[in-house]
């Protein structure tokens, strides 16, 4: 049908051979295998940095281990040396979280980003930072919960009730949830909890102290029981994340043109929040509000990958727990042998960044 | 070609719609047929209710009375990827994600034919490619899009909607932030789509360009139908007065032989 149209005269002036069709499909694919190919050495080169990163973050610390004892200890664990012990309870389920937690700030900021057409939103705009620290400071401060194992429920519980309430606040009218709604109520409802969140920790010195410790942000002092409880739902959002990612390259060429083209707005928005929700909600329950990540990589991913996100996806799952597990070791390493919490370091590391990248003439948008 | 009137067989039609934007009321009670193969054009001056029509006709905009009729059934009945089979829209405003190829973004048009069980095909590979080929975007395939002229870009767009293969294709304004060269350039290749058998929905502005392309011309006033039919049976001096308020003379165009609108000076 079309091949008539182009063989027509004055439709062509460039004066292709009536074969366009043919000859138009060939470089088309050639280049596009090609690329294929590099993205596949790309991805498979991220991998690779990443088990690096994992390694060293087994054998880095205030107890150096060398690789045949952590090796010794993962699958021929002895229980009465220390240095098995280190690596068991200590270094495997803060590397494990690093994963998890760093692949879930990463991707909860790819979302939220294309969600909102916004190149800088943070997964903290739709209240999920705000929900999780407000119901800390509750558990803390009115119920008196101080250990850091009761803090993860009140804070998952924050994250999914506060982005909840954004979501039913921003979706009335008949718009529904639009970005601007969504970010317009995040924000409202962050400053409101912050608000009286801020007044109940001035009034209880202890609550200030125990909520100053997990606003920072780390990945230090999680048992693995941490560990357990937060993967299924964030391994479960991730899936979510990979599933909707077509979806979300139709949602980026605006509302008409995405429903034009048959994309369901509305389901593809409420799947966001879930993931996001779930992602962030998760990560910030185990690791505390650590910044930067999931504003950070997505754009340096979008810079290597272009703006799809069935490649910016699955990339950033690879290269965020890359970030957020070299702040880590850089913080074991930085006051040697003390430690700096990782959610300082990523921030040291992510201003400088992020000033570098509103630089660039060219920002990487969605 | 057919140019028809109310008797004209349409896939898609509008029937008795009443189309809201909130309290705002823009037509009330519209009924509207797109025969099939025409090359239809909706004028009319601006806020008439143009782009609010074919928006409704996409399914865009749901009528708060009345329906929108796709081959025979109502169109929010059907699933909306296989809508998107069928109609395709180029809406006035869209957003090329910074960094996008042209390549890339002409893929996107092949959505509605994707699942997430089949993801791209040798028929999305063809697809694409003959749509770059017939808005000879073929070139620029591997070019980002935000670094196109105004004219390539309005093409790379025009590539996209038309990967999408629907036999019905609906645009809103397609031509009015090109030049001249461009806005004939881009008004040849619908007729060549339109020869090729494609329906086409067009919202223009200029007049004479409507008489030289159109089959079929709707003019709107205020959420009504004014006329329809034909350029050269509907396009009279009294018709584009009481349409547009403005005086003007009507001969004929030298070069296609369609009316051609000579607006006269002053009041």
């Amino acid at each position: 049908m079309i091949t008539q149209v182009v063989e027509q005269p004055g439709a062509d002036p460039a004066g292709h051979p009536a074969s366009v069709l043919p000859a138009a499909h060939r470089p088309c694919g050639a280049s596009t295998s090609q690329l294929r190919l590099q993205r596949l050495a790309l991805l498979a080169l991220s991998a690779a940095i990443l088990i690096v990163f994992c390694i060293i973050s087994l054998l880095v610390g205030a107890r150096p281990v060398a690789f045949s004892t952590a090796f010794d200890a993962l699958f021929a664990y002895d229980p009465v040396s220390a240095e098995h012990i280190v690596i068991r309870d200590y270094r495997l389920p803060r590397t494990l979280l690093g994963l998890l937690c760093g692949a879930a700030f990463g991707v909860s900021g790819a979302l939220i980003q294309v969600a909102t057409r916004n190149p800088l939103a943070d997964p903290g705009i739709l209240g999920v930072n705000a929900g999780a620290a407000f119901f800390v400071t509750l558990a803390v401060g009115l119920f008196g919960f101080h250990a850091v194992s009761s803090h993860l429920w009140f804070a998952f519980l924050g994250a999914i009730t506060v982005t909840l309430l954004v979501y039913a606040v921003g979706s009335r009218g008949r718009d529904g949830a639009t970005p601007v709604r969504l970010v317009l109520s995040g924000v409202a409802l962050s400053a409101v909890l912050g608000g009286i969140g801020s007044s109940i920790t001035l009034l209880d010195p202890v609550a200030f102290d125990s909520l100053r410790l997990w606003s920072i942000g780390s990945l230090a002092g999680r048992n693995i029981d941490v560990v357990v409880t937060v993967a299924p739902f964030i391994i479960f959002g991730l899936v979510l994340s990979v599933c909707i990612a077509p979806s979300l390259n139709v949602v980026a060429l605006g509302d008409d043109p995405s429903r034009a083209l048959g994309a369901n707005l509305v389901r593809t928005r409420i799947l966001v929040v879930i993931a996001v929700t779930l992602l962030a909600g998760a990560a910030t329950a185990a690791a505390g509000p650590i910044g930067f990540v999931g504003l950070m990589v997505p754009h340096v991913v979008r810079w290597l990958t272009g703006p799809d996100q069935r490649r910016i996806i699955p990339f950033t799952i690879l290269c965020s727990p890359i970030l957020l597990l070299a702040a880590d070791i850089t913080g074991r390493l930085v006051l040697f042998p003390g430690e700096l919490e990782a959610g300082i370091v990523t921030a040291f590391i992510g201003a400088p960044v992020l000033v570098a990248l509103a630089r660039r003439t060219r920002a990487s948008g969605i | 070609m057919t140019g028809g009137h109310d008797s004209a067989k349409g896939k898609l039609e509008a029937q008795g719609v009443t189309l809201r934007y909130d309290a705002r009321t823009i037509a009330e009670n519209l009924s509207v047929v797109i025969p099939d193969g025409s090359f239809t054009v909706i004028v009319g001056p601006n806020a008439c209710g143009k782009s609010t029509l074919l928006r409704a006709l996409s399914r865009l905009l749901v009528p708060s009375a009345g329906q929108v009729i796709l081959d025979g059934k109502a169109i929010a009945g059907y699933p909306s990827k296989q809508v998107a089979r069928t109609v395709g829209l180029l809406p006035q405003t869209s957003i090329a994600p910074d960094g996008i190829t042209v390549a890339d973004l002409v893929s996107r048009g092949r959505y509605p034919h994707q699942s997430f069980f089949r993801q791209w095909s040798q028929e999305d590979e063809v697809a694409v490619a003959s749509a770059m080929a017939a808005t000879q975007t073929t070139e620029l395939s591997n070019r980002p899009v935000d670094e196109l002229s105004g004219g390539q870009r309005q093409r790379v767009w025009v590539a996209m909607v038309l990967a999408q293969q629907t036999p019905i294709l609906l645009l809103d304004e397609p031509t009015t932030f090109l030049d001249i060269a461009h806005q004939i350039e881009l008004l040849n290749l619908c007729q060549d789509l339109n020869a090729a058998g494609r329906t086409i929905v067009a919202v223009l502005h200029d007049l004479n360009h409507a008489c030289r392309y159109a089959t079929n011309i709707i003019a709107m006033k205020d959420g009504t139908v004014i006329a329809e039919g034909p350029p050269a049976a509907i396009m009279t001096e009294k018709l584009v007065e009481d349409v547009f308020g403005l005086r003007c003379m009507i001969i004929e165009d030298p070069v296609s032989g369609t009316p051609l609108i000579v607006p006269k000076s002053g009041k």
